[in-house]
């Protein structure tokens, strides 16, 4: 496998954003109530993310290292309300459904934490198709957990019913609730066939998104924090 | 603008539409920092400052000087680097004036920039078309909110640690479970007649 595929790879399966490195839980969780938002939410994510990515490599070596945060995120800024506008004019039913999650794709983990992690130290091409990688990745997850809610909660798949009208769909799955449900479900079966996850970490403190990727040092101080205490 | 209605927002913020638990905003640090009812109850403390200020001046901002430009598409980008640069000051300010707070709250005031609950607040006021004192006062509600919600979490959470529970579900499946049972106890609130 050359590095090209393998950056394809380590997305989609190896450091899969969603569901072995548990970046972006918040759209996770809102928007999978149906197979659709989930797609939908994925594949924004990925465009922007596969643009940031590609600007961000571009101009490396352009951005002032102690000014590197506030630039990636006006950066990512930008390229969201871009997709924003887009949207908002080609898929007008998609873009009410998802609402503010859409704009909320700015303060998305992933998105940042890529660009700190790869697409800062490594070529244009190699960070397109990292961002490409992820992106997939999370697009995958995002569909395949809408899928399942979809299904429990409301008996179809993709909008087209599936389940003979004497069965009961498990309402609780497509509100709130379901939501933690089924990601909790999840992240058990992959404990229980030894699937290694950031998930079990996470919950520890201090490995939380948007410490990792935003500010190491307040993570730091706030272990030694506790320790003293 | 009656009284009656800045209690309504209130409520509807803090429990109807729950933030961490029926809007998912705020999902990190509700699931990361939330191990002892002491420090969630500082985070909670430091949201509720943060969310606050900067919903009132997220509206101020967008009132007087994107709506009179037209430069209404460009919210998120001004709202992100508000925020952004709004917790910086606030972290400077309290270093400064009180060191009493800053020494309590300081250590999670870089934490709350990425926190997506801060810019869904300033963006869900716009939405609403809430006026500057309705903004204030759904900021403050939404950050009670998530206080709520991350100090009963601890709660919980400083329980489960002493009980035995299946080796699957240990670390994040338990937590996750505890939050699905609170998040249904909250939909109750939704039947409230408002």
């Amino acid at each position: 496998m050359n590095q090209y595929t393998e950056r394809i790879y380590n997305g989609m399966i190896k450091e899969n954003p969603c569901l072995v490195l548990m970046l972006g839980m918040c759209p996770t969780l809102a928007v999978t109530t149906s197979a659709i938002n989930g797609l939908g939410m994925g594949l924004s994510t990925l465009a922007v993310l596969i643009c940031s990515n590609l600007v961000i490599s571009l101009m490396r070596n352009i951005i002032p290292d102690q000014v590197r945060l506030p630039a990636y995120i006006v950066i990512v800024a930008t390229l969201v309300t871009v997709v924003d506008l887009l949207m908002q004019a080609y898929v007008p039913n998609l873009y009410s459904a998802l609402g503010i999650y859409i704009p909320l794709i700015v303060v998305n983990c992933i998105i940042l934490g890529r660009a700190e992690a790869y697409a800062a130290k490594h070529p244009p091409l190699l960070s397109t198709l990292d961002g490409l990688g992820m992106g997939a990745g999370f697009t995958a997850a995002l569909t395949l957990i809408g899928l399942a809610r979809e299904f429990l909660g409301a008996g179809s798949v993709f909008g087209h019913a599936v389940l003979p009208k004497s069965v009961e769909p498990i309402g609780i799955f497509v509100k709130a609730p379901g939501a933690f449900l089924i990601i909790a479900i999840i992240i058990a079966v992959m404990n229980a066939v030894g699937i290694a996850s950031e998930a079990n970490k996470k919950v520890e403190g201090c490995n939380g998104c948007c410490t990792s990727c935003a500010d190491l040092t307040s993570c730091t101080s706030e272990k030694k924090e506790v320790a003293q205490r | 603008m009656s009284n009656t209605s800045l209690i309504l927002i209130i409520i509807t913020t803090a429990l109807v539409n729950n933030v961490v638990l029926s809007q998912f905003l705020g999902i990190c640090s509700f699931l990361g920092v939330s191990r002892q009812i002491k420090t969630s109850a500082s985070l909670g403390a430091a949201v509720i400052f943060v969310i606050t200020i900067s919903s009132a001046v997220a509206n101020l901002l967008y009132t007087y000087l994107l709506v009179p430009l037209q430069l209404e598409y460009l919210e998120t980008i001004v709202f992100i680097l508000v925020i952004a640069a709004l917790v910086q000051m606030v972290e400077m300010f309290l270093k400064k004036t009180s060191p009493a707070i800053y020494k309590a709250l300081g250590i999670y005031l870089p934490l709350i920039t990425t926190n997506c609950a801060v810019l869904g607040v300033a963006l869900t006021n716009v939405q609403n078309e809430y006026n500057f004192v309705q903004s204030v006062v759904a900021g403050f509600g939404t950050a009670v909110g998530y206080t709520i919600a991350i100090v009963l979490l601890a709660g919980i959470r400083e329980r489960i640690d002493e009980s035995d529970i299946p080796a699957p579900f240990r670390g994040a499946p338990v937590v996750l479970l505890s939050a699905a049972l609170m998040s249904i106890a909250f939909m109750g609130f939704s039947g409230l007649a408002l």
